[in-house]
């Protein structure tokens, strides 16, 4: 079972690096944990374009010239935790919503008319809500009609996450929000959410079950934003290690002002979630990368190629909110608003191909129906 | 002239459709490659959708199409996407990669054998993409295999051919077609194959990211011309990068 260090122990290890830690790690093909902890460090801060060039050239040599894209269709903002951070907390009075099948349906069929093929599928965290049974029903309704479908809902059982594989999802995420268990006590209020250890166990679940891929992540702006990073390579190096027939992708969910008017405990600047992400490329160059459109315009263009290989477009987090603009009840604000046309046209003025399908939905054929399938192919 | 299950080649530089910064270029490059056969994914394809962004682009009377089977983790996902491909209109050329491991891609000996197996019963024209050893390269073969395409390093480290003992085994003991396949960064690198008696290269990642992918693969092809010459004549870097140049280059976008 994954254990993560006492956070100070995490900053102990950071505060300690020096600049020669920071250029060894620089010109090494595979840095240790030691060398990804310098450069998370200050230390490493003078260096940051040094870090950049050699994020690009891995990112380039790893993925070609070529971004992924995805959206993200929000299911439910029901959810029966408290955290302090989210528009979707328990405790906020928003005009709360599910989708009916048909619903989620032609929000899907509306991102598909748009050009997307890669579909993320979140809800807030209730069960009740939004559980096994609804998603698998979903996912059977939708697979057949997009490359790949992915899920960010609350944590599973490994033999429901290998329910949700069978039924066509391929891959999974889960953050731990952070790794610092003081501060993820402090901002997780209430519901099952609240339990460190249970949420910290799920990407192992995920990988036991099957799954193709398996996302993390911690939320920048609650903990020590340099520590975050070097237990998010303890995790992943832990993962490799037991699940070695697993993808794994991070995101970077920087806070934003949310329904909830939360601030972040500790800002972390765009200088600074930079060098968390070249410092994990350069560490671990076989990760898939996110950057969403929490971040804005400006900032996304200009990391086009420099470590990131997956961009949302278009996206709207509150549910229905593509056939229905402006809802309200958003999980949070997004920073970059345009199109996929518009993203896609901004990556293709650096260079780069916008790719729309990198998966098939053959790939999500694993349960039963794949035997029905194949029948009407031979017959 | 290079022969493949009957099908004769002018070029032994086979290309490929990923990675390039767009269709267009990839077109381009394509063609200044002189290549005849072009490997296409089939997750990344729609192969029967005219107004697919590659397939849109690829002249099938130019270029016979080579499927590959990218992302497949074992034998049943290998057969699956196969009989899709087929299904589809992608003929019977496939070239077959089972990798189960997604950071390294190096491929599975037992369920790419299987596979093979499966897939030669079925009527497929197999090309078989291989860790570079000579046995499994020998049951290949007689388990139907048209050619076989071992790796010269890993896919996309650009290393060139480090596995080259045991391609020179595949060589001298093969009766199918050798088909240096994965790690070839440089034309050098393919040279380097050639001269040694390879009976093709494969190479898409180094032209599709190069600075210039179209001269790339001017580049390439010329250097598969000399190696295979030099070759019938009778012939007996890890690289690091520089720092920038200013302590700010290419981040003045940071607010």
């Amino acid at each position: 079972m994954f254990m993560i260090p006492e956070f100070s122990a995490l900053q102990a290890a950071i505060s300690s690096a020096t600049e020669a830690e920071v250029l060894w790690a620089l010109s090494s093909d595979r840095p240790s944990l030691a060398g990804l902890a310098a450069l998370l460090s200050p230390v490493a801060e003078p260096h940051l374009a040094a870090m950049a060039k050699r994020s690009a050239a891995i990112t380039s040599k790893r993925f070609g010239r070529t971004m992924q894209m995805y959206a993200p269709v929000y299911l439910s903002s029901f959810c029966v935790n408290r955290c302090a951070y989210c528009g979707f907390s328990a405790g906020n009075t928003i005009d709360r919503r599910v989708l009916t099948f048909a619903e989620a349906e032609s929000e899907a069929m509306l991102l598909r008319q748009r050009g997307f093929s890669h579909l993320l599928l979140v809800s807030g965290e209730a069960p009740a809500k939004v559980g096994v049974d609804y998603l698998e029903e979903l996912t059977l309704r939708l697979r057949d009609r997009f490359a790949a479908l992915s899920i960010e809902v609350q944590p599973l059982a490994t033999e429901e996450y290998a329910r949700l594989f069978r039924a066509g999802i391929t891959s999974v995420a889960v953050y731990q929000e952070t790794y610092d268990r003081e501060v993820y006590k402090q901002v997780h209020l209430a519901g099952r959410k609240a339990d460190f250890d249970y949420r910290l166990e799920t990407p192992a679940r995920i990988a036991a079950a099957g799954m193709r891929e398996v996302g993390i992540g911690a939320l920048l702006g609650l903990a020590d934003w340099r520590a975050e990073g070097l237990a998010l390579g303890l995790h992943l190096a832990w993962l490799r290690k037991h699940y070695w027939r697993t993808g794994i992708t991070v995101s970077f969910p920087r806070l934003c002002p949310a329904e909830g008017a939360f601030k972040p405990l500790l800002p972390v600047s765009e200088r600074n979630l930079s060098q968390m992400i070249f410092a994990l490329r350069i560490f671990d160059p076989d990760l898939g990368l996110y950057l969403s459109t929490r971040e804005e315009a400006r900032y996304r263009d200009g990391m086009i190629g420099l470590g990131p290989n997956r961009y949302s477009a278009g996206s709207c987090t509150a549910p229905g909110g593509y056939g229905r603009p402006n809802p309200g009840g958003e999980q949070f604000e997004v920073g970059d608003s345009r199109s996929l046309a518009e993203v896609s046209a901004a990556i293709q003025a650096k260079g780069f191909d916008p790719v729309r399908k990198d998966w098939d939905a053959v790939f999500q054929a694993q349960g039963d129906r794949q035997q029905a399938a194949w029948m009407i192919h031979e017959s | 002239m290079l022969t493949i299950a009957g099908r004769k080649f002018r070029s032994r530089l086979f290309g490929g459709t990923g990675k390039f910064s767009s269709p267009e270029v990839m077109k381009e490059a394509l063609a200044a490659s002189g290549c005849e056969m072009v490997t296409v994914a089939l997750r990344r394809v729609d192969l029967n959708n005219p107004v697919d962004d590659i397939m849109r682009v690829l002249d099938r009377d130019r270029y016979l199409l080579l499927p590959n089977t990218s992302g497949a983790r074992d034998a049943s996902e290998a057969i699956r996407l196969a009989r899709l491909a087929r299904a589809s209109g992608g003929g019977e050329w496939l070239k077959l990669e089972v990798t189960p491991d997604p950071r390294t891609l190096l491929p599975d000996a037992i369920e790419t054998l299987k596979a093979t197996e499966e897939l030669v019963r079925e009527g497929f024209k197999v090309l078989p993409y291989i860790n570079a050893d000579p046995i499994l390269a020998l049951r290949l073969q007689d388990a139907g295999a048209v050619a076989v395409m071992p790796l010269g390093s890993p896919i996309g480290t650009n290393q060139g051919v480090l596995t080259r003992f045991q391609i020179e085994i595949i060589i001298a003991q093969a009766q199918v077609p050798v088909i240096v396949d994965a790690g070839l960064g440089a034309p050098s690198h393919v040279a380097e194959a050639m001269e040694m008696g390879a009976d093709a290269v494969l190479v898409n990642t180094a032209i599709a990211v190069a600075g210039d992918p179209v001269r790339m693969a001017r580049a390439f092809a010329l250097a598969v011309e000399a190696g295979r010459i030099a070759y019938e004549a009778g012939l007996g870097a890890v690289r690091k990068d520089a720092s920038p140049s200013s302590p700010e280059d290419g981040l003045g976008f940071l607010r």
